[in-house]
């Protein structure tokens, strides 16, 4: 049976054939869908998400090592998280297979940054696979898990936004039942003590020309000879697709599917018969270094942009100068960003800290981020998972050293506070920081797109788990003062960073109104509306920037089909020009 | 050249271009041809500028459409018609949803929602222009402005080879199967 299906969905039933038995994750785009489709096929597989990316590794590396498949999976910079125990993952080797997936983002459409996980492969000595479209995403998984078995190593799993979020057909095959491995003790193998650790060093260098060797006839790896061709072009990923698209018969490929290591051998053969050898590959110049370096005469990244995504129109236009005809027309548009929902209980705090003077809100990653666009404009930074509480007490500590006043205030969503929060959250308490953790918790991983976390009390596999409440966390670590406060009730909202700026003691804020978009909550029947006979076209209620809010003909307007009554708007007319209609 | 051809959906984050898309493809493989869709999630979304491109044909290599080779653009909002213009081929139709959504810096007071955008897209297009919001609520049911924008993308394409009123109902919770069919007529009657 063929079924149209995204890179994500595939790789979530390449694990399933490939007879999985235990996956965790943290979600991130553009990872999420992975574990949400493995959920598919519970009875069969275990699956969790974890806190965060280096728990979810740990777990599905503890399950590799006691004998059953296992996969982690997480977005680029999630590696970084799990980083720790892959490094020496790759020294151990695995018993039953083991895949790490990673979803790097190109052009950074959900991200902070675009770093290329290639590197992670070389950096920590270990092969890399890469599908090109959804139904490489499910075949290429078996022969990850052949590899990982056969050579005693985990593997790492890349893919990119177009291909975890693009359709293609997929023709699908049997689950193979893998029975588990024996599980013995072998302090020699699995406890990386130093002069077990010396022994592996060696083994996996071994191991490295075991897998070059391996490469060059993998079945991942295609040489495609078309007729009377003088181009020949290296390419892997999703840039196979596009050089496709742009030279079709009229260039060879040699598609790569394993990617570390190259298959060297193979590559110079190839070349070797070609007057033009071009690498087309997306980002870094992580294989033309390297062919490069082997002596192999080829063109890249002189052509080729080494950052952002690529797509069939820069390819045509690096390598053949050609660009397609296009049609303007004479019209400005305004640019659309991201913006908070209306309702979004985010919206009252940041409006509250948007009025603050001499204060300072650093920031993290999640829906809150957009909290720092305008009107709000109240984040002052935003690095990476968990860095809005620690930069906020490094910042803190730095405004104390110099004598400095500024309030600073951290801030982290409730899934962010179990990913990496509360270890800055102990930070702040255990060394006397000057500044206020704040947690903004509407009871669900917002982002990308409402996964379970460990304050939601389900677990991804839908049984009712134990609900951690960040509250109690705070006060359990040393915060004398933990207050819990209605964002979207400005008047207390405002009385609570007033006070906790004001506080000698540590002192904790935890913000509880649930996200709107979350499905079975109570429907929203009452809504706002303003009466443009009392509006006096002050625009204070457009500064709270709410999409259902806008200026129109002449007073402010709000759109009812979007307002969903949370008052925010209401609360911030001075003129009781907002009224509440409805119920 | 290829056969291949290309559909790209745009609109405002919640709009249900997706579930046009959904249609628009089992159509397409029920057909009998290779398809290939590309979509964006996360952060793009919450009411920023989305778009959904579909390619079809009999094979498909690249997921995503280039600039100036859209057959077909649809767009469920004005202005995101023309911030989307370029990737239409220059004798491409567009299908304009004749509705305003006032982004983030109009909504705040910075900007003007821009003025004479269907007027700019006729001067340079094959245009068809459809009030899909109004169809729909008369049909008693805003949220079947989407399937009137597909009725609308089935005529400007002649895929009349496909019966699309059988994949609108295999996709379609049966409740709300016969109003999405009279919207799939009413796009297709304009």
């Amino acid at each position: 049976m063929k079924q149209l299906m995204s890179g994500n969905e595939a790789i979530a039933r390449g694990a399933y054939e490939a007879g999985v038995k235990v996956a965790a994750a943290y979600p991130g785009t553009p990872s999420t869908e992975i574990l949400e489709n493995i959920v598919e096929y519970k009875d069969d597989i275990y699956c969790e998400w974890a806190p965060n990316e280096k728990v979810a590794t740990e777990v599905a590396i503890g399950a590799s090592i006691a004998g059953v498949r296992s996969i982690s999976a997480m977005k680029h910079v999630g590696l970084n998280v799990a980083a720790d125990p892959i490094f020496t993952y790759a020294y151990l080797g695995v018993n039953a297979g083991y895949v790490l997936i990673t979803a790097d983002d190109p052009s950074m459409h959900s991200s902070q940054n675009e770093q290329d996980n290639r590197y992670y492969a070389k950096f920590a000595k270990i092969p890399m696979v890469e599908p090109s479209d959804s139904q490489e995403s499910k075949d290429f998984m078996a022969e990850a898990f052949k590899i990982s078995e056969q050579f005693d190593t985990p593997v790492l799993y890349r893919v990119t936004t177009r291909i975890c979020h693009s359709k293609s057909m997929v023709e699908f095959g049997e689950r193979i039942e893998v029975e588990p491995r024996k599980y013995e003790r072998n302090a020699a193998k699995y406890v990386a003590a130093p002069a077990n650790a010396k022994i592996a060093r060696m083994k996996v260098e071994e191991r490295m020309k075991s897998l070059e060797e391996y490469a060059c006839s993998s079945p991942l790896n295609k040489v495609e000879y078309n007729k009377d061709t003088k181009i020949g072009i290296i390419t892997a990923g999703i840039s196979y697709q596009y050089v496709k698209e742009v030279f079709g018969d009229n260039a060879s490929y040699l598609k790569l599917g394993f990617t570390f290591p190259l298959p060297m051998k193979l590559i110079k053969e190839f070349a070797s018969k070609f007057e033009t050898v071009y690498v087309v590959e997306e980002l870094d110049p992580f294989m033309e270094e390297q062919i490069k370096a082997a002596g192999v005469k080829c063109i890249g990244k002189e052509l080729i942009p080494p950052m952002y995504e690529l797509n069939p129109d820069i390819v045509a236009k690096a390598l053949l100068n050609k660009e397609n005809e296009t049609k303007k027309v004479d019209a400005k548009v305004v640019g659309r960003p991201p913006v908070l929902c209306p309702g979004c209980p985010h919206r009252g705090f940041f409006y509250t800290m948007s009025k603050k003077k001499n204060t300072v809100v650093t920031g993290d990653i999640g829906c809150y981020t957009l909290g720092g666009s305008p009107p709000l404009g109240a984040i002052d930074t935003c690095i990476c998972m968990g860095a809005g509480f620690s930069a906020g007490m490094g910042m803190a500590k730095a405004f104390e050293v110099s004598g400095r006043d500024n309030k600073v205030f951290g801030v982290v969503g409730d899934s962010t506070f179990f990913h990496s929060g509360i270890t800055g959250a102990i930070d702040i308490v255990y060394n006397k920081g000057k500044m206020v953790p704040v947690v903004l918790d509407n009871r669900i991983t917002g982002m990308t797109g409402h996964q379970e976390n460990p304050g939601t009390g389900k677990t991804l596999m839908g049984e009712d788990a134990i609900q951690i409440d960040p509250v109690e966390v705070l006060k359990a670590i040393g915060y004398k003062t933990v207050k819990t406060v209605d964002p979207c009730d400005l008047k207390a909202m405002d009385e609570v960073v007033t006070e906790a700026a004001n506080s000698e003691e540590p002192y904790a804020i935890v913000t509880k109104r649930p996200c709107v978009l979350i499905k079975g909550l109570p429907p929203f029947k009452t809504k706002c509306k303003v009466d443009r006979d009392k509006c006096k076209k002050c625009k204070m209620c457009l500064k709270v920037g709410c999409p259902a809010v806008f200026f129109k003909d002449g007073a402010s307007y709000i759109e009812q089909s979007m307002c969903v009554g949370c008052e925010v708007c209401m609360q911030v007319c001075k003129f009781d020009a907002i009224e509440k209609v409805g119920e | 050249m290829s056969d291949v051809k290309n559909i790209l959906l745009v609109g405002v984050g919640g709009q249900g271009t997706i579930l046009v898309s959904r249609i628009l493809t089992a159509g397409l493989i029920k057909a009998g041809y290779d398809v290939k869709m590309s979509e964006v999630h996360g952060m793009a979304q919450r009411g920023g500028s989305v778009t959904t491109q579909v390619r079809y044909g009999k094979k498909v290599y690249s997921p995503i459409i280039g600039r100036g080779q859209a057959d077909i653009l649809v767009s469920f909002e004005k202005m995101e018609a023309v911030r989307w213009i370029e990737y239409l081929k220059p004798d491409g139709v567009v299908v304009v949803n004749n509705y305003e959504i006032p982004s983030m810096p109009i909504a705040s007071g910075k900007e003007e929602y821009p003025q004479g955008l269907i007027e700019a897209l006729q001067a340079s297009f094959k245009t068809v222009v459809i009030d899909a919001g109004k169809i729909a609520e008369e049909l008693g049911n805003i949220k079947t402005q989407n399937i009137v924008l597909l009725g609308a993308l089935v005529k400007a394409l002649k895929m009349d080879e496909i019966d699309w009123e059988e994949i609108i109902r295999e996709t379609i919770n049966p409740k709300l199967v016969d109003i999405n069919i009279k919207a799939y007529n009413k796009g297709k009657e304009l």
